[in-house]
């Protein structure tokens, strides 16, 4: 829903002048922005009337480039940098303006970057930046291009748009994306482009008007406030009662869900997310029209919607065909035609190719483009490479962001407190503001009910909370490796034509062979213009094999007596058959799942069994054709918990190297009083053997026995600390108590050490490990970077220091999957007690003296941090102290998981513990305790 | 968004009378050309219906009183099509059964419903011809079977008219109605027969749809147009011809697990080309809007 010009374009007109001057005054300030203010600002003008002639555009802009030119010799910055900056200016979402300096030269990216910054957007890749061409089309800006070859000569003006609409928005991680997701919606809806009936327009008003004015209040709104807010394009007395009406049952829903309550209703429209493009029917090709209107379709004016699933085409209102992405085989663009080959159906023997007339040459292109990003972001699980230029004529254009699926795990990443924001009655709907504008803002004083978790008090510095490096490079090739590996799985499983039966196994191996045919396949679904005639010579092979194939048919129309949903009911039991034993096991009595290890153990199992299931996913979301397309759409709730879960896992996968290096770096620092249990469980180390390393297995069982007599020796214990259920409360007694156990642990692990020495001589490293797991059990409670006065102080002695930025982590976690190898090295090192890693992740802890700190220091501040999700409630406490002139500084998270046995607990606490990791990089985790009751009483998993 | 709910959740239904000139169609009478429809039977049929769905399905029932004049008044799916809280009252194909809308509106009027017209022959929506038979409407989406009743122009009336939803064109063949060979089992379940064209539609149906939905295909064509209703106590109530005049089916419906299943007959509306849901309008006044 990009291209169409909005309507808001004339509400926006006043607005940009305000803004630009607020620009402009802005950029006085700013030395290093010499921009000529006066000569962007018609431009910014310009920019909001679409209308506007391409030829006063080109005036204004060349008159800019050269007084910018003039100015900024005359710039004192001159022998400084010889860098030509160019003013930008961005329409965001709520209807301001932002301006912003880059180089002349700088590319897409280095702009959209900024943007995102200036909105603290973490998830942005929902997002794009669009401008307008010189025919005053939308265009999405190419990020890997120059900014300046996109626009040529028209002005430096864009704007923030959603460019991809999440199918599942109560996926995207943070409320500030849903924020600006439901701005761009609300002009989405406003502008005619997202149609909606009266209920709904109502319902999406009422949910408006809670978020941005907060309870309905006739004292202090007044009865009009309403038509001060725009909802529907023709809004009606009628329909503002209405809102109203609803508006007052809301009392006391946060504007976060009032957000996702918008969001619920609004993504079930079937315009939702459709981005629609004219065109028309290019000869008499009835496949694409319903066969009802296929008498004479030769130019008949349709219109292209390009959306996750697909390609829709609608003639008016009416929808009259749709093939969704698996269904296209190929798109590609010519001149002013844009061609999609179709996959054979059942009973037809050759794909077909349908024709559209575009416009013109650059809408062609545009449509093309669109696609291309489309079904990379939404089908694949990790972007195509651009081809390599000699070997295609057509264009090298490829999507280069990450796909929903790297996003999703990414954002799954994302570690910072809630970004407290304010939502800006936002200017654009409003036709006058009036009374007291003051702007709404998260209500954190309110308890946080089911999904809309925005934590309560969050508030509290967060500069003290996250030290987040952004690695953006690092995590990046990590991320690309990453993909590359699960890219393959998910072919590999994807190519399987008889997925449903092979889900739950391993995939045949002649899979195998299909994989380079999929690649092809690919390359050649992406290429362009002039080979765009019929099959690329070695695709026909595959091609027909796939047709040929009846199982591979998107929808079986030999339909069966009732077909069931099985394939998502598949999916279900699948995951819960993987999880079930699991679970199992752990309530056995090693619930204690092996402290930090538990990463490790978690990311054997994200490539073991897990790892199977989720390409497998993977590829049901990705490469299945339309039988599946309602899960792979996301439209299902179930489905994209899946892929949610899929994408988390996969995210976990490339942690354990790295934690579990840290750990063992922090155990070696304490001289091995701290050690990690060992506890793979045996189906998925044997999956993931190459990668675990042999000699832990063996370990295994003994270490479980030990952990779970353990576990029970010490329950008393543990009991005490639990029984705290507030956390607030909690954190009263827990620092106290927190001290007592961990002397008592030190105790605990050396004798345990030996003990198990004694036993098994072997399993050296197990038994070292299991120590650690024993007093798990008994802490209950699982410290990140410290607990125990002793040990923990030499690690954060250095982190302490380093702690500061705050910086936020959109990216992957940043352990790095090439330290996974590393990770099987050290395992399968017979270090006794403890396996050192002595590869990347340096320690400042030089000194480790276990006997020093008993001193408790001076306490400079404590902090406690509470957030809580639908399942677990995170209780962060920060204390900082100084001891003999160091300053130290604890962070001690402590993690309550409740849930049913459905949550898979492990997947929740190697997701915590790796979060933790995230937020404080700079720290180590020097203990990791896990409790998990599975009792009469919800099961709690803490660390 | 506020009008997205399963599937079969009804609190009324809407049935007119057999009046005494049952299967005398005026005019044309291309309809029943040869066939001897049995009135006092069909009139019993009726009653046989409008009980199941008073007393078994738990419906607040509005019967119309029957209109001599107008022979086929009983066909009250034809002439509006409900969703939420909307009717759109629509333009049969056949001129003289336009006035049934008249007694409809005013139902829908007094059942709260919002009353959208299709307009006047000489509007927008001119030459525009829908009729309810032809409009599958899943819960989810609505497919329009363009057919000799309802033309493309009806559907995008339509499709103005329910903008939540998409709504597709689904080609019907021969001179059937949609409905005649498909309706609705369940909230995600389509019933359709397996003739040919049938299976044409329902292809295109599939191919045309963000969903997906269960199939349940009978052998017998008019077998698959059935009543499905979410009763009140939340059990499920097919409402499907009987063992007598859809021998073949009847197992089929027996796969649908835990529904109650209402064998009720049809066999002379049949006759006329109509089916079990052409005689009522379902509507929700509880919707749960929001």
């Amino acid at each position: 829903m990009t291209t169409e010009s909005g309507a808001d374009s004339e509400a926006k007109q006043p607005q940009a002048k305000k803004e630009a001057e607020k620009g402009k005054s802005k950029a006085a300030a700013d030395p290093a922005s010499p921009q000529n203010q006066p000569e962007q600002l018609p431009a910014a003008v310009g920019h909001s009337t679409p209308a506007r002639k391409e030829q006063e555009q080109q005036e204004e802009d060349q008159e800019s480039h050269r007084s910018s030119t003039s100015r900024l010799s005359r710039s004192p910055l001159r022998g400084v940098k010889k860098v030509k900056m160019m003013q930008c200016k961005i329409a965001l979402l709520d209807g301001s303006d932002y301006s912003v300096n880059v180089e002349k030269r700088a590319k897409g990216q280095v702009l959209f970057d900024k943007v995102c910054e200036h909105l603290n957007l973490l998830e942005k890749d929902y997002f794009g930046i669009t401008y307008r061409d010189v025919e005053s089309q939308k265009n999405w800006l190419d990020p890997s291009k120059e900014l300046k070859k996109q626009i040529r000569n028209g002005p430096w003006n864009f704007s923030f748009n959603v460019k991809f609409y999440p199918p599942d928005p109560s996926q995207l991680r943070e409320d500030l994306t849903r924020y600006y997701l439901c701005l761009q919606l609300r002009d989405d809806v406003v502008s005619g482009r997202l149609p909606c009936s009266f209920a709904t327009h109502t319902l999406l008003g009422s949910y408006t008007v809670q978020s941005e004015l907060g309870d309905y209040d006739l004292d202090e709104l007044g009865s009009d406030y309403i038509s001060e807010i725009r909802f529907a394009p023709n809004q009606t007395k009628e329909l503002e009662e209405k809102v109203m009406e609803l508006h007052k049952t809301y009392k006391g829903m946060t504007p976060a869900e009032a957000e996702i309550h918008f969001l619920e209703n609004a993504k079930k429209l079937s315009m939702y997310g459709v981005d629609l493009h004219h065109a028309k029917l290019v000869g008499n090709l009835y496949e694409s029209l319903a066969p009802a209107e296929g008498e004479d379709s030769e130019g008949v004016e349709i219109m292209l919607g390009v959306c996750a699933s697909g390609l829709l085409i609608y003639r008016d209102r009416l929808r009259i065909n749709r093939f969704a992405w698996p269904k296209i085989l190929k798109i590609s663009y010519k001149r002013n035609n844009f061609y999609i080959k179709i996959r054979p159906g059942e009973f037809e023997q050759f794909e077909s190719t349908i024709g559209f007339k575009l416009p013109n040459h650059r809408a062609a292109k545009r449509l093309w483009k669109v696609c291309v990003e489309h079904h990379t972001f939404f089908r694949l699980v990790s972007p195509e490479a651009p081809p390599k230029k000699f070997l295609s004529l057509g264009s090298k254009f490829r999507y280069s962001g990450r796909t929903q699926a790297q996003t999703r795990r990414a954002s799954a990443q994302i570690a910072r407190p809630a970004p407290l924001f304010e939502r800006s009655s936002s200017k654009r709907y409003n036709m006058s503001r009036s009374l007291d504008g003051a702007p709404i803002t998260e209500n954190h004083e309110t308890p946080v009910k089911g999904s809309a978790a925005d934590g309560a008090p969050k508030v509290i510095a967060k500069e003290d909370i996250i030290t987040t490096v952004t690695t953006e490079k690092k995590a990046e090739e990590e991320n690309a490796e990453q993909e590359d590996a699960q890219e393959v799985a998910a072919e590999t499983a994807s190519t399987t034509p008889l997925r449903h039966d092979t889900k739950d196994s391993e995939p045949p191996p002649e899979v195998v062979k299909h994989q380079t045919n999929i690649s092809e396949l690919k390359r050649s679904f992406l290429e362009t213009g002039s080979n765009g005639g019929c099959g690329a010579p070695g695709l026909t092979e595959w091609e027909k094999r796939l047709s040929s194939s009846p199982l591979r048919s998107p929808r079986s129309d030999e339909a069966p007596m009732i077909e069931p949903l099985e394939l998502q009911d598949a999916k279900d039991e699948q995951t819960k058959q993987e999880v079930g034993p699991k679970d199992t096991v752990a309530a056995a009595g090693f619930l204690v799942k092996y402290v930090a290890d538990s990463v490790v153990t978690d990311g054997a199992r994200s490539s073991g069994p897990h790892g199977i299931s989720l390409s497998t996913t993977m590829d049901d979301d990705v490469f299945v054709d339309g039988t599946l397309r309602e899960e792979a759409g996301g439209k299902t709730p179930d489905s994209q918990e899946e892929e949610e879960e899929a994408s988390d896992k996969s995210a976990t996968k490339v942690s354990p190297g790295a934690v579990r290096q840290e750990v063992s770096q922090a155990i070696t620092d304490k001289k091995g009083t701290l050690i990690i249990f060992k506890q793979a469980e045996n189906k998925e180390d044997e999956e993931t053997s190459e990668k675990e390393g042999l000699a832990e297995t063996d370990g295994i069982e003994e270490q479980k026995r030990q952990a779970s007599r353990k576990a029970e020796i010490k329950n008393g214990d543990v009991s005490q600390t639990r029984g705290v259920d507030s956390p607030k409360k909690a954190m009263a007694s827990w620092i106290s108590e927190e001290k007592v156990e961990s002397s008592e642990f030190v105790g605990v692990f050396t004798q345990e050490v030996e003990e198990l020495k004694t036993l098994d001589e072997p399993q050296q490293k197990a038994e070292g490990i299991q120590p650690k797991s024993s007093p798990t059990h008994v802490t209950v409670s699982a410290s990140l970077a410290v607990s125990a006065p002793g040990w923990v102080s030499p690690s954060h002695k250095a982190s302490a220091d380093q702690e500061k930025a705050v910086v936020v982590t959109e990216n992957e976690a940043e352990s790095p999957k090439p330290k996974a190898p590393d990770g099987v090295e050290v395992t399968a090192k017979d270090v006794p007690v403890v396996h050192t890693e002595t590869k990347t992740i340096t320690y400042e802890s030089a000194e480790v003296d276990t006997n020093g700190d008993a001193d408790p220091g001076v306490l400079l501040s404590a902090q406690t941090i509470t957030s809580e999700t639908t399942s677990t409630t995170t209780t962060t406490h920060i204390t900082k102290t100084v001891k003999g002139g160091i300053s130290e500084t604890r962070i001690e998270k402590r993690i309550v998981i409740t849930g049913d046995a459905d949550i898979d607990h492990d997947e929740a606490l190697a997701q915590a513990i790796k979060e933790a990791k995230e937020q404080h990089p700079d720290m180590s985790v020097t203990k990791v305790v896990v409790h998990k009751e599975t009792e009469i009483t919800p099961e709690e998993g803490e660390d | 968004m506020a009008n997205m709910c399963p599937y079969g959740r009804f609190t009324h239904a809407v049935v007119r009378g057999i009046p005494e000139t049952f299967g005398k169609t005026a005019g044309e009478g291309r309809e029943n050309g040869e066939v001897t429809v049995d009135q006092a039977k069909a009139q019993r049929q009726f009653g046989c219906l409008t009980g199941a769905l008073r007393q078994k399905v738990g419906l607040q029932l509005i019967e119309i009183p029957p209109d001599p004049e107008l022979p086929e008044s009983w066909r009250v799916e034809d002439v509006a099509v409900i969703q939420g809280d909307t009717a759109l009252i629509t333009r049969p194909f056949k001129q003289q059964r336009r006035s049934e809308a008249d007694a409809v509106r005013r139902v829908m009027s007094e059942l709260n419903l919002t009353v959208v017209e299709m307009g006047d022959e000489q509007g927008d929506s001119g030459g525009a011809t829908l009729e309810g038979s032809d409009v599958l409407f899943t819960g989810r989406e609505f497919f329009v079977g363009i057919s000799s009743h309802t033309n493309r122009r009806g559907a995008e009336v339509l499709a103005d008219t329910f903008r939540d939803f998409a709504v597709s064109t689904v080609p019907v063949c021969g001179g059937a109605r949609l409905k005649n060979f498909c309706s609705m089992g369940g909230p995600d379940t389509i019933i359709i027969s397996n003739g040919d064209g049938a299976k044409k539609t329902l292809r295109m149906m599939e191919q045309l749809t963000d969903h997906h939905y269960d199939v349940l295909t009978v052998p017998e064509e008019s077998a698959a147009n059935c009543i499905y209703v979410r009763g009140p106590s939340k059990r499920d109530f097919l409402l499907h011809r009987p063992a007598e005049e859809c021998p073949d089916s009847v197992s089929a419906f027996q796969k649908l697990p835990d529904y109650t299943l209402l064998p009720t007959a049809c066999s002379e509306a049949s006759k006329l080309g109509a089916s079990l849901s052409s005689l009522c309008l379902l509507v929700n006044r509880k919707h749960t809007y929001f």
